[in-house]
């Protein structure tokens, strides 16, 4: 038999072996989606049926059925907009410091680039503690939107950076060399070109990291804030909870009726992500075309 | 050439070196350069707070360094206190070791089948729920983990062998969080090895197997590992999932049904309650952090030293 065989040919236990290999890696990426399809279900399952008009506009209450994420929305809200005030020039600036004004031999940029890229990987249970000490103890802002907004803003800073790079760095040389040999300075060519090109790349990364901050739990509990508030934030020295705080606080539970509360919570905040995930996507299809 | 003539040259000459326009440019760059200098004070901060907290804490009569990481005695608010951070570190090693069994095999798996087997289409349906499943937030997985995972792990192992509060299932839930993380670093390795040498590979006679094994696998080594470093450094970072899915009993244990706690749980836990400031056991949070923040710097960084030399190889 062995004779007959194509020189070189492939022998049917190599060619079963490659088929084994390929299905175990498509076993792989099956079970990742699978898990996603069963949490997605299992947790949809629980909270369907408390999600109606009055778990938006209830407070949290001590009868599982009376309890809604008012507060705990509100809050999400105010505080991730008190972030993104404050991370976003911060980093857009940052980023058109580090891609336009620089060269990569600069030795200050690389140690700023190295940082920043550290920084990313620092558990955002570090920022935490990092907020507890600079804001709430330090600075007195105590356990308050503020407080809050800032110890985010810090975690989502290098998130911004980095994607903010990465769009201006996808402006084509083009529109700065002609911006400049038509005598603009370096940041009229910056402010008229570079930005307006990189606005679709810069918001997507903002999208990114509103998403970040919103699912954020960790740095929040560990700066103080308290989960079961009965008001709105209105204003930035107000006490405030969160989304996913509200969430950790109902799971903790003795009672099942929170637990489902918990999950319908879950639904809100996924819903929400999936939202701003999609906008993302569509933006960066919509600005890839155009370029 | 007359006097006044000079005057107005050098007077001109002055008026544009100190124009609103070069105050401006000059003002703008300074302002940016100050923005990316925000992101190094960070860092000082962060090393500055945490080491002060640090060494306050040592300096307490109560502990000293020898103790704490070495000691397996953990009851910080107790009196008489304990404070051996031992069990925190098997805690943390169990979620960290257990993720990996789950996100590194297949991670990899995943990897391999996008970068090499999956048509275009196939692996641009499969590319956003890879992001799906890395944007989800841990609580949601801790959620999961506690009133789902652990019930079913129940039913198969008996409850009696797995309790309420269990390491497997926080480790299973921290797996899946970071196999996003492993996949899409994989991917960006076993992509970056030029097509040239898998053509060469298949030339000579060998199946996709063999070629992925012996030739793409080997190349994109290194991005690989770095891969598997981060997945350890984000796990070891993770916080809600295990706070909620593995407890807050500081135990020196290796069995994955038991109760544990992990640094970050250990923070939550003391964050929740009304500790007061200053005193040592508020201090231990501190200890703690700097401890888990020394680790996971240093793991990205030994990550990013690896990545840089895979990105090298090739160009």
């Amino acid at each position: 038999m062995r004779q007959f065989q194509f020189a070189g040919g492939i022998s049917p236990a190599r060619r079963r072996q490659d088929k084994v290999f390929k299905s175990v890696c498509f076993i792989g990426i099956l079970t990742a989606c699978l898990f996603l399809i069963v949490l997605l279900w299992s947790v949809g399952k629980d909270g369907v049926d408390r999600i109606n008009g009055d778990f938006f506009t209830s407070f949290a209450s001590r009868f599982p059925d009376k309890a809604g994420i008012k507060a705990s929305l509100w809050g999400s809200l105010w505080v991730i907009v008190v972030a993104i005030v404050v991370a976003v020039p911060v980093g857009v600036a940052a980023a058109v410091y580090l891609e336009v004004f620089t060269s990569s031999r600069n030795k200050l940029a690389s140690f700023i680039q190295l940082n920043i890229a550290n920084l990313a990987g620092v558990p955002s249970i570090v920022y935490g503690l990092l907020g507890l000490a600079l804001f709430v103890r330090a600075m007195s802002l105590d356990r308050s939107v503020l407080a809050g907004g800032l110890t985010l803003a810090i975690l989502v800073l290098p998130m911004i950076i980095v994607v903010s790079q990465e769009a201006i760095k996808a402006v084509p040389r083009l529109y700065t060399e002609g911006s400049l040999a038509l005598g603009a300075t370096k940041w009229q060519t910056v402010f008229r070109q570079v930005l307006p090109a990189a606005l679709p790349g810069i918001i997507t990364g903002i999208i990114l990291s509103v998403s970040r901050a919103m699912g954020e739990t960790a740095p929040l509990i560990t700066i103080g804030a308290v989960s079961v508030i009965r008001q709105v934030p209105d204003g930035l020295d107000s006490k405030f909870t969160v989304l996913p705080m509200q969430i950790y606080d109902w799971s903790t539970r003795p009672q099942a009726g929170f637990h489902d509360a918990a999950a319908a919570a879950i639904i809100v905040l996924v819903g929400m992500l999936l939202l701003l995930n999609s906008a993302a996507i569509v933006i960066r299809a919509r600005s890839q075309k155009k370029v | 050439m007359d006097a006044s003539h000079v005057v107005t040259k050098e007077k001109a000459l002055f008026q544009r070196a100190f124009s609103w326009l070069h105050f401006r440019e000059g003002a703008y760059s300074l302002v940016s350069f100050a923005c990316a200098f925000v992101s190094v004070i960070i860092t000082f901060s962060i090393v500055f707070v945490l080491g002060k907290e640090t060494i306050a804490f040592f300096q307490s009569p109560d502990v000293t360094v020898r103790e704490f990481f070495t000691t397996t005695d953990w009851r910080p608010t107790f009196d008489p206190p304990g404070f051996g951070m031992v069990p925190l570190m098997t805690g943390t090693l169990m979620i960290t070791l257990g993720s990996a069994l789950v996100a590194v095999p297949l991670g990899l798996a995943s990897a391999i089948y996008l970068a090499e087997y999956a048509k275009p289409a196939v692996r641009k349906a499969l590319k956003p729920i890879l992001e799906i499943l890395a944007g989800i937030p841990t609580i949601v997985y801790g959620y999961f983990a506690l009133f789902h995972l652990t019930p079913f792990l129940r039913s198969i192992f008996g409850a009696d062998r797995i309790e309420v509060f269990n390491a497997a299932s926080g480790a299973i839930v921290v797996g899946v969080m970071t196999l996003p993380l492993v996949t899409s670093l994989c991917d960006d390795a076993i992509t970056a090895v030029p097509r040239s040498l898998r053509e060469g590979g298949k030339a000579l006679g060998s199946t996709n197997y063999e070629t992925i094994r012996r030739i793409v696998l080997p190349g994109a080594l290194s991005g690989i590992m770095a891969s598997f470093i981060l997945a350890v450094s984000r796990a070891i970072g993770e916080t809600m999932a295990v706070t909620l899915a593995s407890g807050q009993t500081p135990n020196v244990t290796f069995n994955p049904g038991e109760a544990i706690q992990t640094m970050t749980a250990y923070i939550v836990q003391i964050s929740k309650g009304d500790t007061p400031t200053g005193s040592t056991a508020y201090l231990t949070l501190f200890a703690v952090a700097a401890t888990l923040f020394a680790v996971t710097y240093a793991l990205n960084i030994l990550a990013r030293k690896l990545v840089r030399k895979y990105g090298s190889r090739f160009s």
